[in-house]
């Protein structure tokens, strides 16, 4: 069954106090080269079918994602 | 006047919602999320809690239940709505007032009570109270910093879309210390702190939450 994976992130102008939190334990536990972690979410949906792009676009841009702070990034089965 | 109060699954304040109506002379109107009723209210209110356990994000999987497609048609009609809490969450993601509620700034729930400056006191929610009033409610929320991109919150500012600020302390790091916003027409008003808690002296740090519940009434008659 065609697998899609959808990303979500915080838009770049919209701090994200998790991935600063998540930075400062880097920090504390001698990773110092680390200069910035944004934290997002991974979503893995089955299909059944060829997968219908236009529908998972708005399938993760309306549900998936807050488009008002969050972007998207849809992948799609490459075989 | 009957102010319906909807009960999603995770909803904690609606019967507090249902008291404060109550209080301020309404009747208050049960109503259930996987309904398509809305009961002939007048107004309806959307109650704090924990909706759907807050999965996907506060709020998301509640705004896309059956009753809140009624609600948004009845609202953009210009059905009163107040979301408080987790209701300001549901409206936001329903898209019926701007920006999202994100996890707060120092990332610790913040439970205390919370001065407000009301900015705007001609929404059909906040007339009881005079513009630039300060009341004190009580506010508790994980999830509670208003943000919006740089210039949509420059243009609600610009359209004195800010109902209700924070003053003596930002609980949660919202941007420009924005508590509650309006919609365009001042029918729809959500906010983070909670006025359904400080209805009666026993129980709440003032009686100041009531006027949103009196203020309704008032919009419904003049309307």
């Amino acid at each position: 069954m065609p697998r899609v994976v959808v990303d979500v992130v915080l838009k770049p102008e919209i701090s994200d106090p998790q991935g600063q939190a998540v930075l400062g334990a880097l920090g504390r536990l001698g990773h110092s080269g680390v200069t910035s972690v944004r934290q997002g979410k991974h979503f893995v949906l089955d299909v059944e079918g060829t997968p219908d792009e236009a529908e998972l676009r708005q399938i993760a841009e309306t549900l998936l994602a807050n488009p008002v702070i969050e972007d998207v990034e849809l992948h799609l089965p490459t075989d | 006047m009957r102010i319906g109060v909807i009960t999603f699954p995770g909803s904690l304040d609606d019967v507090d919602a249902a008291r404060a109506v109550r209080l301020a002379g309404g009747d208050p109107v049960a109503l259930w999320h996987g309904d398509h009723d809305l009961k002939d209210v007048d107004a309806v209110v959307l109650p704090g809690g924990f909706s759907y356990g807050d999965y996907l994000r506060a709020g998301a999987i509640a705004a896309r239940s059956p009753l809140m497609q009624d609600v948004v048609a009845a609202a953009r009609e210009g059905l009163p709505v107040l979301g408080i809490c987790n209701g300001f969450q549901v409206l936001c993601e329903a898209g019926l007032l701007p920006g999202a509620l994100h996890r707060n700034a120092h990332l610790h729930f913040r439970n205390r009570d919370q001065q407000l400056r009301v900015e705007r006191a001609d929404t059909a929610w906040t007339a009881d109270y005079d513009a630039g009033q300060t009341i004190v409610v009580p506010v508790k929320n994980g999830e509670g910093r208003y943000v919006a991109a740089p210039a949509d919150l420059e243009r609600l500012e610009g359209e004195g879309r800010v109902a209700v600020r924070y003053v003596g302390g930002n609980p949660n790091g919202s941007l420009n210390d924005i508590a509650g916003v309006t919609s365009e027409n001042g029918r729809v008003v959500g906010l983070m702190p909670h006025p359904e808690h400080a209805v009666e002296d026993l129980t709440g740090p003032s009686t100041d939450g009531l006027g949103f519940f009196t203020s309704v009434l008032k919009a419904v008659v003049a309307a």
